[in-house]
């Protein structure tokens, strides 16, 4: 029995490894969580596009000597503004305007972040890399969970009624676009904080893997968060055993832990009654 | 008589196109008023424009308060993981803070209103599962939570089971009793006949006024085009039926 706990014990010896746990933790917890929202608002292609076009934000900062966290977010604002402006052009449609958009983005970002003479760290900005969490990267993490957190509470009920039922919720006074607004800014707070120790590609997968896995199965949208942010939190663990086992690169071996949680969850029978389909039809004027 | 409800000159529409325009109605407290219309007529237009969700392109709309919003059923989330509980509890959203939970008497609100309208045995049942009367019968007690004076509802017995028809009809019937406005978007002509006013819309305002004088066949067929067949009692037009067109 020692020895077991000895085994599961060692990758979280060091400093290092601690720090990841703790990185990995806090954003699977709040990603998990928000990401339920995320999906349900139908904002997994948006927050996409967000985590790769805010990375010559991240890039750029690092290169001047910013906080990334300065440089996520104006590199986040930088995005919307280029996909807004973007989709604004109807002969290229929206999704093509983003897809491009971002596309560039994130192809900028990689040019300034592989180039040969810049700090080795701004690699792991494009793939994520856990085990270089700082301590202020986990300052950064604690009080987004605090703060988002208590944001998720706060914003809970109009979440629910907007995603149920956009037009009812009008007229229970809530605005289908200001609850949106206040969920992409808390979107975009997540992104920013949690990409600067997960990277692009991690950080998308704690956001769309853990609802993916529980929403079928949840009864409720606060069971669906808290499941959520208990799977992003296990395949998280999962995902650094492995990284720390078979030497793989741990941003890469949490996103993967991820996404095979996704596809159980989804693929697992769910209880009781067939969940029915999306009810919402087309909206035509009349 | 006070009106709860007064639109005058009203067009409202998408894109600053109308896609309805010259309404001109009232509904008065304790006052129940049909809105008749083909597909398309502007019915649903007009009931945005009444709860704020368009401004109006031309005239002017006043609303008492706010009002509560019965929308057609299948324009919710039937996958959104609530129960009928939950959905009637939505209504206590218009009249206390949004930040803070559900207080327990906006809970307890909420299970009387899905007793008044009959589902007091799906208070837990998820909304997705129930049939489609059921879950027009939740949003009405949502409605109910709310206690908004005006109560504004889109095509509410469409594809509703008669017992749930009944049951709906029966509280509107109660909620005219408590000078509230209703304003009730149908299809049902005979329907339309027992309620205080009707309202005929065709992209325009056909006619409005007390349905005995109202509803004749010439406005029948100016709501619905020729595109129908009107069914006559002694009392005059009862039933619009339309003619469906199939292309080959």
């Amino acid at each position: 029995m020692p020895e077991l706990v000895d085994s599961l014990l060692e990758p979280f010896r060091s400093g290092i490894g601690q720090r990841a746990l703790l990185e990995v933790v806090l954003v699977a917890a709040i990603g998990g969580a928000l990401g339920f929202w995320v999906l349900t608002f139908g904002l997994a292609y948006g927050a996409e596009s967000l985590a790769h076009g805010l990375l010559p934000g991240l890039v750029a900062a690092a290169l001047v000597g910013v906080p990334l966290l300065l440089g996520g977010l104006a590199g986040i604002a930088a995005a919307a503004l280029l996909v807004g402006l973007a989709g604004r052009d109807e002969r290229v449609g929206t999704d093509a305007a983003t897809a491009v958009a971002v596309t560039g983005l994130l192809g900028l970002g990689g040019v300034l972040a592989l180039a040969p003479d810049v700090p080795p760290r701004l690699g792991e900005l494009l793939f994520g890399d856990p085990l270089a969490a700082r301590a202020p990267d986990l300052v950064a993490a604690a009080g987004l969970v605090v703060l988002a957190g208590l944001a998720l509470a706060a914003l809970h009920r109009p979440l629910a009624a907007v995603a149920f039922d956009r037009d009812g919720a009008r007229s229970l006074g809530l605005g289908a676009g200001r609850v949106t607004i206040a969920l992409l800014g808390l979107l975009a707070a997540t992104l920013a904080v949690a990409v600067q120790g997960l990277g692009n590609l991690l950080v998308l997968a704690v956001l769309v893997a853990p609802p993916v896995a529980v929403r079928r199965h949840a009864s409720t949208p606060a069971r669906a968060m808290l499941g959520g942010a208990v799977v992003a939190i296990a395949a998280g663990v999962v995902g650094l055993y492995a990284s720390h086992h078979l030497e793989i690169a741990t941003g890469a071996s949490v996103a993967l832990a991820l996404c095979l949680a996704a596809a159980l969850g989804a693929g697992f029978p769910v209880r009781g009654p067939r969940a029915p389909a999306r009810g919402r039809l087309r909206r035509a004027p009349g | 008589m006070s009106a709860l409800v007064e639109a005058g000159g009203l067009a409202a529409g998408y894109g600053g196109r109308p896609a309805v325009h010259g309404v001109t109605f009232a509904a008065e407290a304790g006052h129940t008023v049909a809105v008749l219309g083909p597909n398309g007529g502007g019915k649903t237009t007009l009931f945005r424009a009444l709860v704020g969700d368009l401004v109006p392109l031309a005239g002017s709309v006043r609303v008492t308060g706010r009002p509560a919003y019965l929308a057609q059923t299948e324009r919710t989330r039937l996958d959104f993981p609530v129960s009928a509980l939950d959905v009637a509890t939505m209504g206590a959203l218009a009249r206390s803070p949004w930040w803070l939970p559900a207080r327990r008497a906006d809970r307890r609100a909420a299970a009387e209103a899905l007793e008044r309208v009959g589902l007091e045995v799906e208070t837990h049942a998820r909304f997705g599962a129930l049939s489609g009367g059921q879950r027009q019968r939740v949003l009405l007690a949502r409605a109910l939570v709310q206690e908004a004076r005006v109560m504004i509802l889109d095509e509410p017995f469409g594809g509703v089971d008669p017992a749930s028809g009944e049951r709906m009809d029966a509280i509107l019937g109660e909620l005219r009793g408590e000078r509230r406005a209703i304003v009730v978007a149908t299809h049902d002509v005979a329907a339309a006949r027992t309620f205080d006013r009707v309202l005929c819309l065709n992209g325009r305002q056909v006619a409005f006024g007390e349905p005995g004088t109202t509803l004749s066949r010439a406005v029948l067929e100016a709501t619905y085009g020729s595109e129908i067949v009107v069914l006559e009692e002694d009392g005059g037009p009862v039933r619009a039926v339309a003619v469906q067109h199939h292309e080959h």
